[in-house]
């Protein structure tokens, strides 16, 4: 039987915008976008396809994207599907505007998965960078009872298992768990693969599932967020720049040792 | 819960001894018992406690949970939370702290939904705000261009805080403390990761995480050889290299050597940096740094906001002529 795989993966700001485009509307504590950047799938939950991918490169499996939000740029949600995934299924609802809390946010998407039925394996980013809560994947897997392991950097399902080279600290190690089970993974999984003109006229075809809270069958007004945020900011930074000068870059450079040496640095 | 009380640190034992992130999270559990004048606990799920437990008593801990499983001799996830679970029901605190370290990047949101409370990410402060008694905790957000103040709207308030965010207590071995012994109930049926082989692929020399001086190199390197250059500066300085998550996507060097929001989280007294451009999530590692020192060909970097020292030009000229000068120096 065909492995079903699921991939969870956010549609956020894109977190590489140059800094001085990054902005705060602090009474209503959120960050404004830009309309100038366009949002980008989660640069984890491109690893997290890719993952998906590769294992349906060696095996019958079938990859279903799943995402909650309120609003979607569609054709950056299609990459997914131009890089190879199966299917699209868009969690879409005003109540699942962009919130701080991942405990709602797991609950709906825990609704989606368990409505799809029958999912031997889901992948996750191992952050959302809009957050960086590394949290979603651990409450799904919680909620469902899951094996579970995180920062994944190479994934596979060897019959009734999945075999993840986990990133430590010092290297990685290899961990298995029986299936169904849930992954994340991080950047060191390797770039992820570009759509191919193929890939791209069928996701063009491709009409995505869209689920609003009702169709979950999810109670909203159930589900209390677990985390309120007081204030956001950009923190300040004041540091005073000494730029060392020299004849030349050569002497720059010595000028300073010479300068570290007098500041007892070195 | 109504009763809940106290500050609940789940902290690790390293070789015998108390981890130095379970001493800086006491560090951080002394300063909010005290303010909401409640007790400070440590769970240490360890048999053999001798040098661990009066470490943790003279680093701030009022009361020692020693939870005890054959067990949990081995770490195993699954078994550790579950661990740590009974222990949070058992003492019903009002706050867990646990450490953001690698084991902590699973544990703690597992923990919290399992006990159906919500967790305060990755913080780098935590205090009791004194008019609702309530934990708040700040946390870099958005790759560390933004810092947000969140609350836990349910007990207990669980808060997992960023490796060296907190300095550790000096000991103070005339503090007074109780050891509680804490059998827990396991059965093996719950393990199901299992760790079937490790890698290291750190250098050897000073340890990214412990060293005084960091040189780091970055994508305007150009290639895996410069590092060799950096190592060198780096030995004769004491010190170890990192890099950018640029450099270690394209390769050059292993991923442990990265520095940065996921990278490794880096306090050194000197942080010399080389051809980095100083992106938010880099300088999320390094923040914490004393004094930065950029090298870049470009006066517009970011990294020069962020250094005390700069050289605007080409590495390739100054860390040549650095490197011979540091070394008549030292000498
Ligand atoms: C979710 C997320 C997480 C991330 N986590 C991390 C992380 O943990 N750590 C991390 O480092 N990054 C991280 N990044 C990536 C980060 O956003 C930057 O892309 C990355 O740090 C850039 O690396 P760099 O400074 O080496 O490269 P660049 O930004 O390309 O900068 C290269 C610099 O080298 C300079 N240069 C070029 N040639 C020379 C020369 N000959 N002499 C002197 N200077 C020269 C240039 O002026 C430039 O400033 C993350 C990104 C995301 C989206
Ligand atoms: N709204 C969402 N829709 C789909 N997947 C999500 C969503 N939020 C989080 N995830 C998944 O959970 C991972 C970690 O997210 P977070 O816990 O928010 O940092 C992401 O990389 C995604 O794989």
């Amino acid at each position: 039987m065909a492995l079903k795989i699921a991939v969870l993966a956010k549609q956020v700001i894109d977190p590489e915008m140059p800094m001085a485009a990054f902005q705060i509307d602090s009474s209503a504590k959120r960050v404004v976008t830009p309309a100038t950047i366009p949002p980008v799938v989660n640069g984890f939950d491109e690893n997290a396809v890719e993952a998906a991918l590769q294992i349906k490169d060696g095996q019958e499996a079938t990859i279903t994207v799943i995402s909650c939000g309120s609003e979607f740029a569609m054709d950056v949600m299609k990459k997914p599907l131009s890089m190879g995934a199966d299917e699209l299924v868009l969690l879409q609802d005003a109540v699942f505007a962009n919130t701080i809390d991942s405990f709602v946010t797991a609950q709906v998407l825990t609704a989606a998965i368990r409505k799809l039925e029958g999912f031997d394996l889901v992948i996750c980013g191992r952050q959302a960078s809009d957050w960086d809560n590394a949290q979603v994947p651990l409450g799904v897997a919680e909620i469902l009872d899951l094996s579970c392991i995180a920062l994944g950097k190479k994934v596979e399902v060897q019959g009734d298992k999945v075999v993840v080279e986990r990133i430590t600290p010092e290297g990685f190690e290899v961990v298995e768990a029986p299936l169904p089970a849930l992954v994340t993974v991080s950047n060191e999984l390797g770039q992820p693969r570009y759509p191919t003109l193929r890939g791209i006229m069928a996701a063009t075809r491709k009409q995505p599932t869209i689920w609003s809270a009702a169709d979950l069958g999810v109670d909203t007004g159930a589900l209390q967020s677990r985390v309120s945020l007081l204030d956001l900011f950009v923190p300040e930074r004041n540091q005073q720049c000494e730029i060392i000068e020299g004849e030349d870059a050569v002497d720059a450079g010595r000028q300073l040792a010479l300068r570290l040496r007098e500041a007892k640095l070195i | 819960m109504a009763d809940a009380s106290g500050v609940l640190v789940l902290g690790d034992v390293a070789s015998g001894e108390l981890s130095s992130t379970s001493m800086e999270l006491l560090a951080a559990g002394r300063g909010i018992a005290d303010s909401l004048g409640e007790e400070l606990a440590i769970g240490l799920f360890s048999d053999t406690l001798d040098v661990a437990a009066p470490q943790a008593i003279s680093r701030g801990a009022d009361k020692v949970y020693a939870v005890t499983h054959p067990l949990l001799a081995d770490y195993q996830v699954d078994l550790q939370l579950a661990a740590m679970v009974a222990l949070a029901r058992e003492v019903n605190p009002n706050v867990i702290l646990l450490g953001r370290t690698n084991q902590g990047r699973e544990l703690a949101p597992r923990l919290a939904f399992r006990l159906g409370v919500g967790l305060a990410q990755d913080c780098l402060e935590v205090s009791v705000d004194a008019a609702t008694k309530k934990l708040l905790s700040n946390r870099p957000v958005y790759g560390g261009n933004a810092v947000a103040v969140v609350t836990c709207d349910y007990t207990p308030q669980v808060a997992a805080i960023r490796p060296k965010a907190y300095d550790p207590l000096d000991p103070d071995p005339g503090r007074q403390g109780q050891v509680v012994s804490f059998p827990v109930e396991l059965d093996a049926s719950l393990a199901r990761c299992r760790v079937v082989d490790s890698f290291a692929e750190e250098s050897e020399g000073v340890k990214l995480e412990d060293a005084r001086v960091v040189v780091s190199g970055g994508r305007g390197l150009g290639g895996p050889e410069p590092f060799t250059e950096l190592e060198q500066l780096a030995k004769l300085l004491g010190g170890a290299v990192g890099a950018s998550r640029a450099a270690v996507d394209s390769g050059w060097v292993p991923a442990s050597y990265q520095v940065g929001l996921t990278g490794k989280t880096i306090t050194p007294e000197l942080y010399i940096t080389v051809a980095i451009s100083g992106a938010s999530q880099h300088m999320a590692g390094c923040s914490g740094a004393k004094v930065i020192v950029a090298i870049n060909k470009d006066a517009e970097a970011n990294i020069l906001k962020e250094a005390r020292y700069a050289v605007v030009g080409d590495w390739q000229q100054v860390i040549p002529a650095f490197a011979e000068a540091v070394r008549e120096l030292i000498q």
